[in-house]
């Protein structure tokens, strides 16, 4: 088994021991297709604006038994005191990427179970051999949660909770969850991430939404600042189906939401909007890949990031229009905000149609924060720090209202409001 | 303090494309307590420019001059700082800030008005309430305050805004710059009774106008004739009606 070690280079090499101990066939799948290509370095397309070199400063151990649960605690109340309505919500809270029972507050209307319990079966949608954090993944996965809204049922609302306790050692882990709503299932989903210490986080999220069916998905990410946290996610939405996700990222020193969606059926829906607002030397990836493997779908991405101190931003979004997909309505815009000289952001749109009767647009854009619109405010008495944080927050709130569940837009609201006051206090 | 707004010898000049074009040249103008004033003159003569600059505009360099207000030297201080001590200018064309909710953009620059002339700042109710009323005695729908800062708004509601906006920072002096563009007549006499109802000896104004129309509403007690740079001409309120007759080649002519 040492014979692997020796052919992992780069950022793998952080995981060699632990991908040595793995047994399994689908695991030793997995890490063969992790041998044959590596963890991506910036020669491949899908990874040229973000680099994964952080991964290579540290070795990542697998998560001690124990943890600081105080700290746990504090996080976790940290993401629930800030909205009324989301305290006693139903949860399903997982530290260090195992599922733990004292924190949680299981939901009724569907059924939950986890990966631990069950044997690991890849979904046909998240491929190793196509991506290789979802081979780090299907290698190191331990745990996540499996959701299962049954025919006709609304769910309501819920929160999957992710909490990163690391200590002096960095940690890694790579939870595995499954959201499968049956035809005219409703849920409204909020995936909230938190941590403190250096860890990374390598979730793979499947979702499949049945015909009729409509998934609202909130993803809100406050990993701590020492904090790697690259996610993925697939997403299959049938006829008539709605998948709505927003997803707002401030924490991580190094971040990548990617989303692989795939409109399957006539008259599906789809949008993949989102925010980030980074300063420092922060990172944040937001990629997508849309596929319209039908007729009559409609897809949305408005993605805002404001980038500050030496911040990098990046935006890939791939819409791909096949042939059969007639009567696609695609839309996709990124707008950054530059507010420092050495903030920056790599955007790039793709539009890829093979069908002759479509309408798609995209667009973006990149600027600094309005000098008319700055002394127009200072004009009124409203000092400079304030006018300034007053356009930032304009900026990203016409991002949030695309937030549909009201309740996760409220919440969202008040984190970005906490999020800010802890800058400034930092400033 | 000798006089409450005092201009002297002021020279301001923009960089525009790379070139340095010299826009104010000397512009001398006194303006007591409680008198409104009035400035006319053709396009490009530099009112706006002056306006801009006494409200603090940071794209005009001031190359001479000075300006007090109440005794500070004006153009030391930041704009809001100017806004704190009571000057307002109401823009010729209102910035839109999209995603600033109107009502509370309003609230904000009270309370920070009032935070830094050592007032109690506003509560929510309190603050509506007075809004309210103000917009009301504007005969703004109230939908205005509930919508973002100027978006969407027609010229006429923008200018009513603007109003709105010096009714409640209660300011001790005022610019208005071209207020009266744009108006129909029943809204310049709507935006005219606005600013006349803050006429007092403790409220001054300096109105800039293309039109004698504004100035039937909004009596001066100066009026300016302004041509490249500089006042080149002040009088009583009967000038404007010669203005308004003779145009502004004469006067030009014969300052020349």
């Amino acid at each position: 088994m040492n014979a692997i070690s020796k052919d992992m280079s780069g950022p793998l090499s952080s995981f060699a021991q632990r991908l040595n101990d793995v047994e399994g066939a689908e695991r030793q799948a997995a890490i063969g297709a992790l041998l044959r290509t590596g963890l991506p370095d910036r020669h491949v397309e899908a990874w040229k604006y973000t680099s994964l070199r952080p991964l290579s400063a540290q070795e990542f151990q697998a998560p001690p038994a124990q943890y600081d649960a105080a700290q746990a605690k504090s996080l976790l109340d940290n993401l629930l005191s800030q909205h009324d309505a989301v305290q006693t919500l139903p949860r399903i809270v997982f530290v260090n990427g195992r599922f733990v029972k004292d924190l949680s507050l299981l939901p009724e209307g569907m059924d939950v179970s986890f990966f631990s319990q069950k044997s690991l079966t890849v979904d046909v949608q998240a491929s190793p051999d196509r991506d290789p954090l979802v081979a780090l993944n299907t290698a190191l996965v331990e745990d996540g949660a499996i959701l299962h809204v049954a025919k006709g049922v609304d769910a309501g609302r819920m929160l999957l909770i992710s909490l990163g306790v690391a200590g002096d050692t960095a940690i890694s882990f790579h939870p595995r969850h499954s959201v499968v709503l049956e035809e005219g299932a409703r849920l409204c989903l909020l995936s909230l991430s938190a941590g403190v210490g250096p860890y990374f986080h390598n979730p793979v999220t499947e979702v499949t939404v049945g015909e009729s069916a409509k998934l609202y998905h909130t993803t809100l990410q406050t990993e701590g600042m020492q904090a790697i946290a690259l996610a993925t996610t697939y997403v299959q939405v049938a006829g008539h189906g709605v998948y709505n996700s927003f997803a707002l990222g401030l924490g991580s020193l190094l971040s990548r939401h990617e989303v692989h969606a795939r409109l399957n059926a006539p008259h599906a829906q789809l949008h993949v909007n989102g925010a980030q607002n980074l300063a420092n030397h922060q990172v944040g990836d937001i990629t997508s890949v849309i596929t319209h493997a039908a007729s009559d779908c409609i897809s949305r991405q408005t993605v805002r990031n404001v980038l500050d101190g030496h911040a990098r931003g990046v935006f890939q979004g791939k819409v791909l229009v096949e042939q059969v997909a007639q009567k696609t309505d695609g839309y996709q815009m990124n707008q950054a905000l530059l507010l420092s000289e050495n903030a920056e952001i790599d955007a790039k749109p793709e539009l890829e149609i093979y069908a002759d009767d479509v309408r798609c647009s995209h667009g973006a854009t990149v600027g600094a924060l309005d000098d008319d619109q700055l002394f127009y405010m200072r004009s009124r008495g409203v000092p400079e720090a304030q006018a300034r944080h007053i356009l930032i927050a304009a900026f990203l709130d016409e991002a949030l209202s695309l937030i549909e569940d009201e309740t996760a837009q409220e919440y969202c609201r008040a984190m970005l409001a906490i999020h800010f006051s802890a800058e400034r206090k930092a400033a | 303090m000798s006089q409450f707004l005092e201009i002297s010898g002021l020279c301001a000049r923009i960089d525009a494309d790379g070139q340095e074009k010299q826009i104010l040249r000397g512009v001398d103008l006194t303006i007591p307590p409680g008198e409104v004033h009035a400035i006319m003159g053709p396009n490009g003569c530099g009112k706006s420019t002056l306006s801009y600059v006494l409200a603090g505009r940071e794209d005009y360099e001031v190359t001479a001059g000075s300006v007090t207000f109440k005794g500070q030297d004006l153009l030391a201080m930041e704009p809001e700082e100017r806004a704190a001590a009571g000057l307002f200018l109401a823009f010729q064309s209102p910035i839109e800030l999209p995603g600033v909710n109107n009502a509370n953009f309003l609230r904000t620059a009270v309370n920070a008005v009032r935070r830094a002339r050592g007032l109690e700042e506003l509560d929510a109710v309190a603050f509506l309430k007075m809004a309210r009323e103000a917009a009301k005695s504007l005969s703004m729908a109230p939908d205005m305050l509930k919508r973002n800062v100027n978006v969407g708004f027609s010229g006429g509601e923008k200018k009513r805004n603007e109003v709105l906006q010096m009714t409640l920072l209660q300011p001790s002096f005022a610019i208005l710059d071209e207020t009266d563009s744009g108006l129909d007549v029943d809204a310049l006499r709507i935006v005219a009774e606005g600013v006349n109802r803050l006429r007092s000896p403790d409220f001054s104004a300096l109105v800039i106008t293309h039109h004698q129309k504004l100035l039937d509403y909004l009596v001066p007690d100066r009026i300016h004739v302004m041509a490249k740079g500089r006042i080149i001409l002040s009088g009583g309120p009967e000038l404007a009606k010669k203005i308004d007759q003779e145009g502004y080649t004469k006067f030009l002519a014969e300052a020349a």
